[in-house]
């Protein structure tokens, strides 16, 4: 600080005024310059912020003469009612059958994505060669490219009439109706793939080589090294990345929209159609409901549940990484 | 000896025959991932063959499935990716040349940073609500009527059109979602981007006497210029498939006329003031549009939407590509 004082004030008082104002002017600039920048990554913050004014105000507390959701249906009711009928002469607001469609339709893609994804990702970092992963890499990203509406429609028109009817309907006898939570849950499975492949196969990339060749020079083959020594060494990159997955899966929308239905039932029958806490929030914004009626404020009551869920999952996967997160040097 | 020794074999044989295995399952693994793609692709371009053609491009939406066209849909994507890469564009690299550049290590910093990594996993969804509540009915309080501004140049008069407040269900309030949507990832993309520029070219700039900003703006910026045009392109590409956030705005997903009128480059021409009022004008856009058709019940609107899910592959592809492309032209020419 002395220093640059003593080089710089010197110098212009001696050449002229106009180098000192010039000085002052830019000095200035770089201040503002430097606060609308600030102002740009505080939109971060205030979006959060927004999300959680918008949730809890419509949810939690209303601004005195509206009320709000929780203080026209009670907490209790809330999440011990096993009936959801908003739109019914008798309405019930239990949020059981939605949770339990939601679990049920992440539990399906989570069976089915999260082993094929680890697998993929265990092929792509161990056993690939450079040339093949150049080629596989971009395919994956563009799986992860594609919009879900996308995958809702090959759940609905393909995955239910040519793969889960001729199995389970005509060979094995169930009833499976057109909507139902396994298309849709193996179809959020197949979407989050690319994710989970690509968030492993980084943990296990950053496992050092050193680990590796330690197994090799005990005698192991590329299984055990692979199975016994690298993704135990990458283990909380590996759950973040499920974690990660298992949250979008939650909040996935449009393929459960398409292709789980429209009935909150509460089953875990794969082959029923239920309803899922967005598929209720799409369900009652594409209606004509009046903004204000409880069945409107439910909306953001189910929004706050999913909400923090998702959040948890979050934090959860944030804290994995950086507790149980393996330092080599 | 003999025995211990044969026995040694026969184990190191079926450990070699179970690692084959595992690697074939991985492969597989693998393989399914791509062939769930070919799949999915070809699906589509099975059901919408006969259904792609010239009239599907230049018609608006009907109820009969032959007469369905994407026009609405196809002008209301444009203008929405227009104006959300206008709005998350400067904001989100700000905020990245703030975090990267300016920030000090201190509380704000890292609660920016958490709360960026945390934006990124809410589902969009939620950010719909935030936008209906936000943008569409902007919390019920605030309520200005449209307004149009003349402004008298001696030879002639400009009108400009203000839009009223809120933005109701307009191309504006998709736009603003949209882009708080993406920005979590655009920052992240030049963080990224700008993290990967060496320190020794903002020393040289500094020795030179240039000052923080004209440091970032004639060296940093331009030598990160590729690595945060791809991330915006992939971030942009996010956000014209985003279908669950523009349902709960409520875009409509019957329109017989596009944002403004504008059908093709000569209506602008004809009517300049339409590029105003298209921001502020209903829309209905690609992904909402497919969604609509596969929600009918009539089978042909099947086809229909197939193809119109071959418009917004064909869109999405376009600019992977074109990203892919820049991240190549560009990864040459760096020199350190």
């Amino acid at each position: 600080m002395s220093t640059s004082e003593a080089i710089v004030k010197p110098s212009a008082v001696a050449t002229s005024p106009t180098f000192a104002r010039r000085f002052s002017i830019s000095r200035a600039k770089e201040q503002l310059i430097r606060l609308s920048l600030l102002c740009c990554a505080l939109i971060s913050i205030l979006t959060t912020v927004g999300i959680i004014f918008v949730l809890i105000t419509e949810s939690i507390f209303a601004i005195p003469p509206a009320k709000a959701f929780f203080q026209e249906v009670s907490v209790r009711e809330f999440f011990t009612e096993t009936r959801w009928t908003p739109q019914f002469a008798e309405q019930h607001f239990g949020v059981l059958p939605l949770l339990t469609a939601t679990f049920l339709i992440t539990g399906i893609a989570a069976l089915f994505g999260l082993p094929i994804g680890l697998a993929s990702a265990v092929y792509l970092s161990e056993y690939a060669s450079p040339r093949v992963r150049g080629f596989i890499k971009p395919i994956l990203e563009v799986l992860a490219g594609i919009p879900t509406v996308v995958y809702g429609y090959f759940a609905l028109v393909f995955v239910t009439p040519w793969l889960l009817r001729p199995i389970f309907r005509d060979f094995l006898g169930f009833d499976v109706s057109i909507f139902n939570a396994a298309s849709a849950g193996i179809v959020v499975g197949i979407m989050i793939i690319p994710m989970v492949s690509s968030l492993s196969e980084d943990a296990l990339r950053a496992v050092p080589r050193g680990l590796r060749e330690a197994g090799y020079a005990l005698g192991s083959t590329k299984l055990d090294v692979s199975t016994k020594v690298v993704v135990p060494a990458a283990f909380s990159g590996i759950i973040a990345s499920y974690l990660l997955a298992i949250s979008r899966a939650i909040g996935e929308t449009m393929i459960v929209v398409i292709a789980a239905g429209q009935s909150p039932n509460l089953t875990l029958n794969p082959f029923r159609s239920v309803e899922t806490m967005t598929t209720f929030i799409v369900n009652v914004s594409l209606g004509d409901t009046p903004a204000g009626t409880t069945v409107y404020k439910s909306l953001y009551a189910v929004a706050l549940t999913l909400f923090c869920i998702t959040l948890m999952m979050n934090i959860l996967s944030q804290w994995v990484l950086s507790r149980f997160r393996e330092v080599y040097e | 000896m003999s025995s211990t020794a044969k026995s040694f074999q026969e184990t190191l044989a079926a450990r070699h025959r179970k690692g084959w295995w595992f690697e074939w399952l991985c492969l597989g693994s693998t393989l399914f991932g791509i062939a769930v793609l070919v799949v999915l692709l070809s699906g589509i371009v099975w059901q919408a063959f006969g259904w792609l053609d010239w009239q599907f491009l230049s018609s608006y939406d009907s109820r009969f499935p032959e007469k369905a066209g994407i026009l609405a849909a196809l002008w209301g994507s444009v203008w929405l990716i227009l104006l959300t890469a206008l709005i998350s564009i400067p904001i989100g690299v700000g905020a990245a040349l703030y975090l990267e550049e300016y920030a000090k290590a201190n509380w704000l910093t890292r609660i920016i940073q958490v709360n960026l990594s945390n934006l990124a996993g809410v589902p969009s969804i939620v950010y719909g609500i935030l936008g209906l509540t936000a943008f569409v009915r902007m919390f019920g309080l605030i309520r200005v009527p449209p307004a149009i501004v003349v402004i008298s140049l001696g030879f002639t008069t400009v009108e400009i059109p203000l839009p009223g407040l809120p933005f109701d269900r307009t191309v504006m309030s998709g736009a603003l979602t949209l882009s708080l949507l993406i920005l979590p990832v655009v920052i992240v993309a030049s963080q990224e981007a700008l993290r990967a520029i060496p320190s020794s070219l903002r020393d040289a700039s500094y020795a030179l006497g240039a000052t923080e900003w004209q440091t970032i703006r004639h060296q940093v910026l331009p030598a990160a210029l590729p690595g945060i045009l791809t991330g915006v392109i992939l971030a942009l590409s996010r956000a014209i498939g985003e279908t669950a956030p523009l349902v709960m705005i409520g875009a409509l997903t019957y329109l017989a006329f596009t944002p403004g009128g504008i059908e093709g480059p000569g209506d602008i021409l004809a009517d300049p003031q339409s590029l105003v009022r298209a921001p502020f004008d209903s829309f209905t856009a690609l992904p909402l549009q497919i969604f609509n058709w596969v929600s009918r019940p009539e089978p042909a609107y099947q086809h229909v939407a197939a193809a119109g899910i071959l418009v917004l592959l064909v869109l999405l592809l376009t600019m992977n590509a074109t990203a892919i492309f820049i991240r190549h032209r560009f990864r040459s020419r760096t020199r350190w």
